[in-house]
């Protein structure tokens, strides 16, 4: 056990810590004050200076734009924008997702052609699995890529495609032998979503805001080259991403603690605030608790990738654990501000400017991506613990 | 940066597992448990030959001068085996509180023969009250010309009928500075303990009367101011580690049981009811693991957050084992409801383990005032 920074890792994090003091953009908060495409560029721009000064994807190999650093140093940086409170990264499901799986399963020129653009946030990806009637059980999915000559001619449709609307690429799972079996009938494949025959169509979600949309595809013709892996070895090439994407959603949820906290202590009822209130004080230790496990959890995993420890069920719980803690945390807020709570954003007598109800939605939207958690206690139970299989 | 044990912790660990599996396996314990005296000192004398009674013991007092991270690794499997006997609350609590708050003589005087085994010693705080709160703890320790006199009753007291000392909470003057602790020898005029009769049976503890005990001056521990806080520290990563032991033990048991237990024509663990219970437990247990590993490294490092981090330990471990535990017996349906099971064994241990220095209610009011709201 050893908690400490190296020397080399103490000043890097001062480094990081003192460009973000400097840098932080201003407007990029205030999404829905100016309008949809401003706010893309001002985003694309805040990616392309993190780029810049070197603070994405620092393990990716260095011919690819990456730095070849190790875990560590990642998690020094992913840690500061925690800290700092600037605005998430535009590209970050291909930096996550895509990025990491090209690496794995690309072709040379795949990951000279793709790579450095996700980093610079030049092209933004969609991620093309979830389809009308393959959700959680995605290998189920339809839409189909027939080979004709050079190219596959891809005809279906995707659902709750995040950024579809505002995206240059789609990393799409398409099914191309529906004679085989579900699992090994499906191929991974790079959509660009200028190609004629795709039409978007946003739709709006519970919280007003239109993230997510529907995706139909009409004879949509792609390069065979576009194709990521073996022909039908889809389903091995998307678990690589799965996985990543996983790590990425169990983010530590210490702000938002934070923020709950002051929210409590400035809340007054018969003149004592709520963290003095019995309930309401154990409520939020027992949240505390399980951000504080959650921080820790995730320094024992990156030790475990450091140390190349290959590590057990431990390793599995964290996205569960997250995105539940998550929804736990936004809970207790609402509970907390009584009437307040129902009150939307931008309602000037809300608390906070009505982003409680925001947060709580938001909460809600996480447990899906990557598996909903009952599809986590599936795979803890059965792969995990070695239950015997449900079906 | 590396937040995780090392080799030799790693070691230590499987070693222990090894040797209990051996060495402590449910029979041992259901033959302790029906014993009076509930010490199984054949087994004590084979873990003081390993050194674990000298784990946290520093060298120059003849202990191995280990730290409370590989204490907990130790008590982790004392928790997995249901181990009974003093080892946890003497060669973890006793030897705190002598290593926290004693003299140099008084650890001289204590600590190596703990340490070899040959003694064993306890810690006595809470009263009728079962209380930590200073506020409530009334033993009176009156002067007198050579030392002190005490009288009053502590409650759940563990092993007090075989220690060798007690380690006991006592007010010397009203008001929250003034606490004193003094050690008191097992066979003192005017002691007297009577072993409750406890529902966890791999345990023994007692009401402990001090009537007009008188102690020499040089019985009180040289360092009581802050004591009392730093023996629920101690006493919460102890008792963390049990706890965590001990939940691993229960799902283990509960889920090797749904793989061969059968009904409606397949195994019970296929049925997703089952799965998702035991999913939710190992997701709560793994996370704690990491609370109980930084709670115990906090102390060896004395860290600034060390009180609070030994309080989220206790907080989360103790509830974890106490849900864990109970969802494992009802897991194993009738079966379970049996003596001869032996998971009522964990079921019944993780009832004492989640009062003991502090339920989660307690730890969770310290981690709130010590966070500052
Ligand atoms: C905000 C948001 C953004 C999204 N963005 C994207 C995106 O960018 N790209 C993309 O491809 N997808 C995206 N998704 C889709 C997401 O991945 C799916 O919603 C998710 O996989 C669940 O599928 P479903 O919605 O069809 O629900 P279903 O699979 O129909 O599930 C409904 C309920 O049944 C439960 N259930 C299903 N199967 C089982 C089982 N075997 N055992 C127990 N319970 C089960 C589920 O847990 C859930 O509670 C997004 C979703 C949301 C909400
Ligand atoms: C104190 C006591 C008194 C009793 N008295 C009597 C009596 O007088 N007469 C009598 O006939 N019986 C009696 N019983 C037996 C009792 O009815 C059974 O214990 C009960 O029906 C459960 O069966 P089981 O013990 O075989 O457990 P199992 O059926 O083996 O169940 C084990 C676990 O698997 C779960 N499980 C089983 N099937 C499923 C499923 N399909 N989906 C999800 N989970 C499942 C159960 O909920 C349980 O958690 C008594 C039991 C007890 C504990």
């Amino acid at each position: 056990m050893d908690l400490n920074l190296t020397a080399e890792e103490e000043a890097f994090r001062n480094r990081v810590r003192d460009w973000l003091a400097h840098n932080r953009p201003l407007a990029l908060h205030q999404r829905g004050v100016v309008d949809g495409k401003t706010w893309v560029q001002r985003a694309k721009d805040w990616q392309r200076r993190l780029y810049e000064a070197g603070y994405l994807a620092l393990s990716w190999p260095k011919e690819y734009g990456g730095q070849a650093l190790d875990p560590m140093r990642q998690a020094i940086v992913s840690e500061e924008l925690m800290r700092a409170n600037v605005p998430g990264v535009i590209g970050s499901n291909a930096i996550s997702m895509l990025g990491p799986t090209l690496i794995t399963w690309g072709t040379e020129e795949h990951k000279r052609r793709y790579l450095p653009k996700i980093l610079t946030g030049e092209e933004i990806w969609c991620q093309g699995y979830s389809e009308p009637g393959a959700g959680s059980d995605l290998a189920s999915l339809r839409t189909r890529a027939e080979l004709a000559g050079d190219e596959f001619v891809v005809n279906g449709q995707k659902v709750w495609t995040s950024g579809a609307h505002i995206a240059d690429w789609m990393f799409a799972l398409v099914r191309t032998n529906p004679d085989a079996p579900k699992h090994k009938g499906i191929s991974y494949l790079l959509i660009d979503m200028k190609s004629p025959g795709i039409t978007v169509r946003p739709l709006v979600q519970m919280n007003g805001e239109a993230d997510f949309c529907e995706v139909f595809f009409d004879n949509v013709r792609v390069p065979r080259a576009n194709l990521v892996g073996e022909l039908n070895e889809g389903w091995k090439v998307a678990n690589t991403t799965m996985v990543h994407e996983r790590n990425w959603l169990g983010a530590s949820p210490k702000r938002l603690f934070d923020k709950i906290v002051e929210r409590a202590s400035q809340q007054r009822r018969g003149g004592v605030a709520l963290t003095q209130h019995p309930l309401y004080r154990q409520r939020l230790a027992d949240i505390q608790i399980d951000v504080e496990a959650m921080r820790l959890h995730a320094l024992r995993l990156l030790s475990n990738a450091i140390h190349k420890r290959p590590g057990g069920v431990e390793n599995m719980v964290a996205k569960l654990v997250g995105t539940e803690l998550n929804h736990r945390m936004a809970l207790t807020a609402m509970d907390m501000l009584g009437d307040y709570a129902a009150m939307a954003r931008g309602e000037p007598s809300a608390y906070d400017r009505g982003v409680w109800s925001a947060t709580w939605m938001g909460s809600i939207a996480r447990m899906f991506g990557g598996g909903t958690s009952e599809i986590q206690k599936n795979v803890i139970a059965e792969r995990g613990l070695g239950m015997p299989r449900s079906r | 940066m590396d937040f995780g044990l090392t080799q030799e912790q790693e070691q230590l660990k499987s070693g222990a597992r090894d040797f209990l599996s051996h060495e402590c396996p449910t029979s041992v314990v259901r033959k302790v448990m029906a014993e009076e005296s509930g010490l199984a000192p054949e087994l004590y004398q084979k873990i003081a030959e390993l050194g674990w009674t000298g784990m946290i013991v520093p060298e120059e007092f003849g202990g191995l001068g280990l730290g409370m991270l590989d204490l907990a690794i130790l008590l982790e499997e004392c928790g997995y085996a249901a181990m009974p006997g003093p080892f946890a609350f003497s060669s973890g609590i006793a030897v705190s509180a002598l290593r926290l708050g004693g003299s140099p003589e008084q650890c001289r005087r204590w600590l190596p023969e703990l340490a070899s085994g040959k003694l064993t010693g306890t810690v006595a705080i809470v009263e009728e009250a079962d209380s930590l709160d200073p506020a409530d703890i009334n033993l009176s320790a009156a002067r007198d010309n050579n030392g002190f006199v005490l009288n009053g009753v502590k409650m759940f007291v563990p092993y007090a009928h075989a220690a060798d000392f007690i380690v006991v909470a006592a007010r010397s003057t009203p008001g929250p500075e003034g606490l004193d602790f003094f050690v008191v020898e097992g066979g003192a005029t005017g002691l007297s303990a009577r072993i409750l009769r406890n529902v966890d049976q791999t345990r023994r503890v007692c009401e402990v009367k001090f009537d007009a005990v008188k102690v020499p001056e040089h019985a009180r521990l040289a360092k009581s101011a802050g004591l009392l806080d730093r023996l629920i520290d101690a006493g919460a990563v102890v008792m963390a580690a049990d706890c965590l032991g001990g939940a691993e033990r229960a799902l283990e048991m509960a889920v090797e049981y749904s793989k061969v237990r059968e009904q409606f024509g397949r195994p019970i663990g296929s049925f997703q009811a089952l799965q998702h219970l035991a999913a939710e437990l190992i997701a709560a247990i793994e996370p704690a693991r990491s609370l109980l590993w930084y709670a115990a490294y906090g102390q060896d490092a004395a860290l600034e957050d060390a009180s609070r981090a030994a309080s989220m330990a206790k907080a989360r471990l103790s509830a974890v084992y106490s849900r864990t535990a109970d969802q494992s017996v009802l897991m194993h349906g009738g079966i379970g409801f049996t003596w001869e099971h032996d998971i009522h064994l964990w079921f019944k241990r993780a009832r004492f383990d989640e009062p003991f220095f502090g339920d989660p209610v307690y730890h969770r009011d310290r981690v709130a005032t010590l966070s500052g709201y």
